[in-house]
């Protein structure tokens, strides 16, 4: 397996400091952590901010519209993001 | 059509919709709490009449989806599927609409006849958030109500919508239209319909749902085509449908359950277009903010320490106070009670006295902690009402984290009694919540190593007696050693037995802040409580019966009898000789003779407990309306042949007192308990556990509390009325070779040990398995002795004081957290590393 910066530097959610806006790419985990994400409303061209991460540096809030979710920086390094603007 | 009387109506919601206060707000007080057959997730009914007839009411388990993933969501699809309620009320926030909706697809895709419910409106209103009800409902082809379930807004509309939509249902069964529509994938459900069609042994099922679940891959939806049909009908369809999804998944580049995400979303993005309005809104909510303050980095652990020491404080410490106002109405119940019984004879009880007593002394010991629970149980509703408890698990996850648990292990540790006082019943029925199974395992084990109420005494009265200088220090050790073992414990049991249970990310919402109502909270803390009462209740109650038994049985020897009635004829007679010349004579012996001492006891007893002047002033009194002429031989002072009286009959008391507390010693080495108790001396001896403390030790399996009852049955009060159980056991003990070291290691075993009855009781409950709660019997039990045994041992070999092998116990075991925690935490990151990788 590549090196993350080799494919063309893919960003996951874990990246992301708390005040930065991003859009949801694709989810690379399966089954029910997958359902949940997406259940949550974390679904693909969804732009989500980074709120906080907890005292502890883990897990971090997001907000996307009215919601706050929380998750572990395990299920965010599994969602790969990019910035805001939508990909055309 | 009606299949049943009445009408049958589901809830059905996502989490923090409100669906559980809605339902309270349809029902009112009429509801009953159970598990879902076979499994433990809570199934509460509950039923309303209404001007036609009564409306049956279910809340189903709050989802996000309806499919097979979690155990909650597949309780909830297997009612609507299998019972196909006559109307599913769908329960929505209107402030989070678009989201609540995927969920509404999916009912509406099971063609159940729906209502949905709008909750939350106020809070929707408040963010400037506008709903078209109207075209809402024209466009999903189901009616719509807006209710405000926290303040019981709608309820009227919602029940009448009910009514009115089962009625039409009934004389026209209309189920709602397909919501979505699927595109490319549609000619493919439609042919996969087409091959369905022909089974009548699935007919009954939604065939287009059926249709697309099977698409979907759900293994529910196999494994149900497979049931239904058999293997070899089967299996050709699932080949057939196989194919189709990897042309389907080739064709497009995309799996099909997310293709059918993205419908849906988009489905949603144009059923709300131009009926919502304002939803974008910028500014900030409350909510928000508050966050700002309590979730900041720095300041979250301060309102977290906070919030746990006021409820601490609220519950425990002000409940502990309450408890002395409480405490005399039991007793007073106790009195009347004894009362009631048939009085006791010169030298043994009736059973059914002493039965009688010791089951209201049990239950007392119980019922005086229900003051303290109420409050208990009214802070924890406060804090979960508010949202502040997912926030708490938010904060707190690391660390639980690490060692197994998780964030939202903390109410059940909490519950349980962190620091001091809890209970273990409710701790362990709070792990429900945790949606990890194996970290819900976790909890559950080690919930009962906190520090219930009833483990307190014992510490108390141990330190008491061996700990005057070292006190304070000792407390802090056994107050925070609790979650200190329960972390290693939780680490040791995830990496063993409980390795092969499931687990499940961490993905939360966090809810908005609500302010609890008066209701909601009283509501719950009540429930709580009650439950307590009555798990608890029945349960110590039937054990307090066996330990009676146990006690008693089999009885003195007959020669021992006979040797004991002997000594009380001799020791009557020396009265009677006494009072020969006294003209108190007649009245002091012969049939008044028994209820006098008992006069005489009862007064000395209400006299020793009475309080204050006033108090004793009462005593006087109550004991001169009971019997006038005896009293001139209880009181102080009096003529001089009263004195002589009172004397002898002093003396008479003693003797009897003495005799008693032989014959019940001697009784209880030769009961059963004893027996056991003295059998076990060859293991326990390596722990200093003596056979008298093994009977306390067994004797609190029953109830915590009894340990230090029994106690002080076993060091019972001799000619020195006044002495303390810690001055008695002091001396005894001491006498015996006791040591500040065997206390240490009693408090130790005490820690580590076995769940009392009732809390076992909720573990076969919560894990819906015997073999889970012979677990939690057996390996603290083993845990508990092979520590005591080591430091006992130990410490002897090494002539370590009590504090000191205290002091290594504790810093040993932090020194171990703090190795664990750092070793996984490097393990943690570089699993991280590792995933982030692969990408």
């Amino acid at each position: 397996m590549p090196k993350m910066p080799a494919r063309g530097g893919a960003r996951t959610l874990n990246d992301i400091r708390p005040g930065g806006r991003v859009r949801i790419r694709r989810h690379h985990s399966e089954g029910a952590v997958r359902q949940r994400l997406l259940d949550l409303g974390l679904m693909p061209n969804v732009v989500v901010t980074v709120v906080r991460s907890a005292p502890l540096n883990d897990p971090i809030e997001l907000k996307l519209d009215a919601s706050s979710i929380t998750l572990r920086r395990r299920e965010a390094i599994t969602i790969e993001v990019t910035s805001e603007e939508p990909e055309s | 059509m009606s299949k049943r009387d009445g009408v049958l109506v589901a809830l059905a919601g996502q989490q923090n919709a409100g669906k559980s206060t809605l339902f309270n707000v349809l029902t009112g007080a009429r509801q009953h709490v159970a598990n879902y057959p076979g499994v433990t997730v809570d199934k509460k009914h509950g039923q309303y009449g209404d001007e036609v007839g009564t409306v049956y009411t279910v809340d189903l388990p709050g989802t996000y989806s309806l499919t097979s993933f979690s155990l909650e969501e597949r309780v909830a699809r297997e009612f609507l599927l299998g019972d196909r309620p006559d109307i599913t009320v769908n329960v929505v926030d209107a402030s989070n609409l678009h989201r609540s909706l995927h969920l509404t697809l999916q009912i509406l895709e099971m063609e159940l006849p729906s209502v949905l419910a709008l909750n939350m409106m106020d809070v929707a209103e408040g963010r400037g958030i506008q709903i078209d009800q109207a075209q809402l409902a024209q466009r999903l082809q189901v009616p719509v109500v807006a209710t405000v379930g926290r303040k019981g807004q709608g309820r009227d509309p919602l029940r009448q919508t009910i009514r009115a939509e089962s009625a039409r249902q009934a004389a026209t069964p209309t189920p709602p239209p397909a919501p979505v529509d699927y595109g490319a994938l549609e000619p493919v459900i439609a042919q996969v319909q087409q091959r369905l069609a022909p089974f009548k042994a699935i007919a009954d099922l939604p065939q287009r749902w059926l249709a697309l679940e099977l698409l979907e891959g759900d293994t529910q939806a196999v494994s149900m085509l497979v049931e239904r049909l058999g293997e070899v009908a089967a299996r050709p369809l699932r080949e057939e449908i196989g194919a189709l999804i990897d042309a389907f998944e080739q064709q497009h580049g995309i799996e099909i359950s997310d293709y059918v995400v993205g419908c849906r979303d988009r489905a949603i993005e144009r059923l709300l277009e131009g009926v919502v309005s304002g939803a974008e809104g910028g500014r900030t909510t409350l909510t928000e903010r508050v966050d700002r303050i309590v979730l900041n980095r720095w300041l979250a652990p301060a309102f977290l320490l906070l919030t746990v020491f006021a409820i601490y404080q609220v519950s425990i410490v002000w409940g502990y106070e309450l408890t002395n106002v409480t405490w005399p109405f039991l007793a007073k119940g106790r009195e009347l009670i004894a009362g009631v019984l048939p009085s006791a004879d010169f030298l043994v009880d009736p059973y059914l006295r002493s039965l009688g007593l010791w089951l209201v002394d049990s239950a007392n010991t119980l019922l005086n902690y229900v003051p303290i629970f109420l409050i208990l149980f009214a802070c924890i509703a406060i804090v979960e009402d508010s949202g502040y408890m997912a926030r708490i698990a938010f904060i707190l996850d690391k660390v639980l984290h690490r060692f197994g648990l998780h964030g939202q292990s903390t109410l059940p540790l909490i519950l349980g009694g962190v620091f001091a006082g809890g209970c273990a019943v409710p701790g362990v029925m709070a792990t429900k919540g945790i949606p990890d199974t194996r970290a819900r395992m976790a909890t559950i084990f080690t919930v009962p190593f906190m520090n219930c109420l009833a483990k307190v005494p014992l510490y108390t009265l141990l330190l008491g007696i061996f700990f005057v200088e070292h006190k304070s220090l000792m407390m802090f050790y056994i107050s925070t050693m609790t979650i200190i073992f329960a972390l290693l414990v939780a680490k040791l049991l995830t990496k063993t037995v409980l390795s092969g249970q499931e687990t499940s990310p961490f993905v939360m919402e966090l809810p908005h802040y609500h302010l609890p109502t008066v209701n909601g909270v009283a509501r719950r803390s009540l429930e709580r409580t009650w439950q307590y009462i009555k798990k608890v209740g029945t349960v110590v109650l039937a054990v307090a019966v066996v330990v009676f038994v146990l006690l008693h049985l089999p009885g003195l020897p007959a020669e021992r009898k006979a040797h004991f009635a002997q000594e009380a004829e001799a020791a009557i007679e020396r009265f009677e000789q006494a009072l020969a010349e006294n003209p108190y004579r007649d009245l002091a012996t012969g049939d008044n003779l028994v209820p006098l001492v008992n006069y005489y006891t009862d007064y000395k007893r209400a006299k020793l407990t009475a309080t204050g002047a006033a108090g004793s002033q009462r005593v006087t009194e109550r004991f001169q309306a009971r019997n006038a002429a005896f009293y001139p031989l209880v009181k102080r002072g009096g003529d001089r042949d009263a004195r002589q009286a009172a004397r002898a009959l002093r003396k008479l008391a003693h003797e009897r007192r003495a005799l008693r507390k032989q014959m019940h010693e001697e009784r209880i080495r030769h009961s059963v308990l004893g027996t056991i108790g003295r059998g076990m001396e060859p293991v326990t001896q390596f722990a200093g556990f003596d056979w008298k403390i093994n009977i306390a030790l067994l004797s609190s399996f029953a109830a915590r509390e009894s340990s230090v009852a029994t106690l002080g049955v076993l060091f019972q009060p001799d000619e020195d009325e006044s002495a303390s159980l810690e001055e008695r056991m002091g001396d005894a003990t001491r006498e015996g070779g006791a040591t500040a070291l065997l206390a240490v290691s009693m408090i130790l075993f005490f820690a580590l040990y076995p769940p009392c009855l009732a809390t076992t009781m909720m573990v076969k409950v919560q894990t819906g398995s015997y073999k889970w709660m012979l677990f939690s019997i057996v390996f603290p039990t083993i845990l508990g002795l092979g520590v005591a045994s080591a430091v006992y041992s130990i410490g002897q070999a090494v002539g370590a004081t009590g504090i000191e092998a205290m002091s290594a116990v504790y810093w040993g075991a932090f020194v171990l957290l703090l190795i664990i925690g750092l070793l996984s935490d490097r393990k943690a990151s570089r699993l991280l590393r590792q995933r982030f990788s692969e990408g």
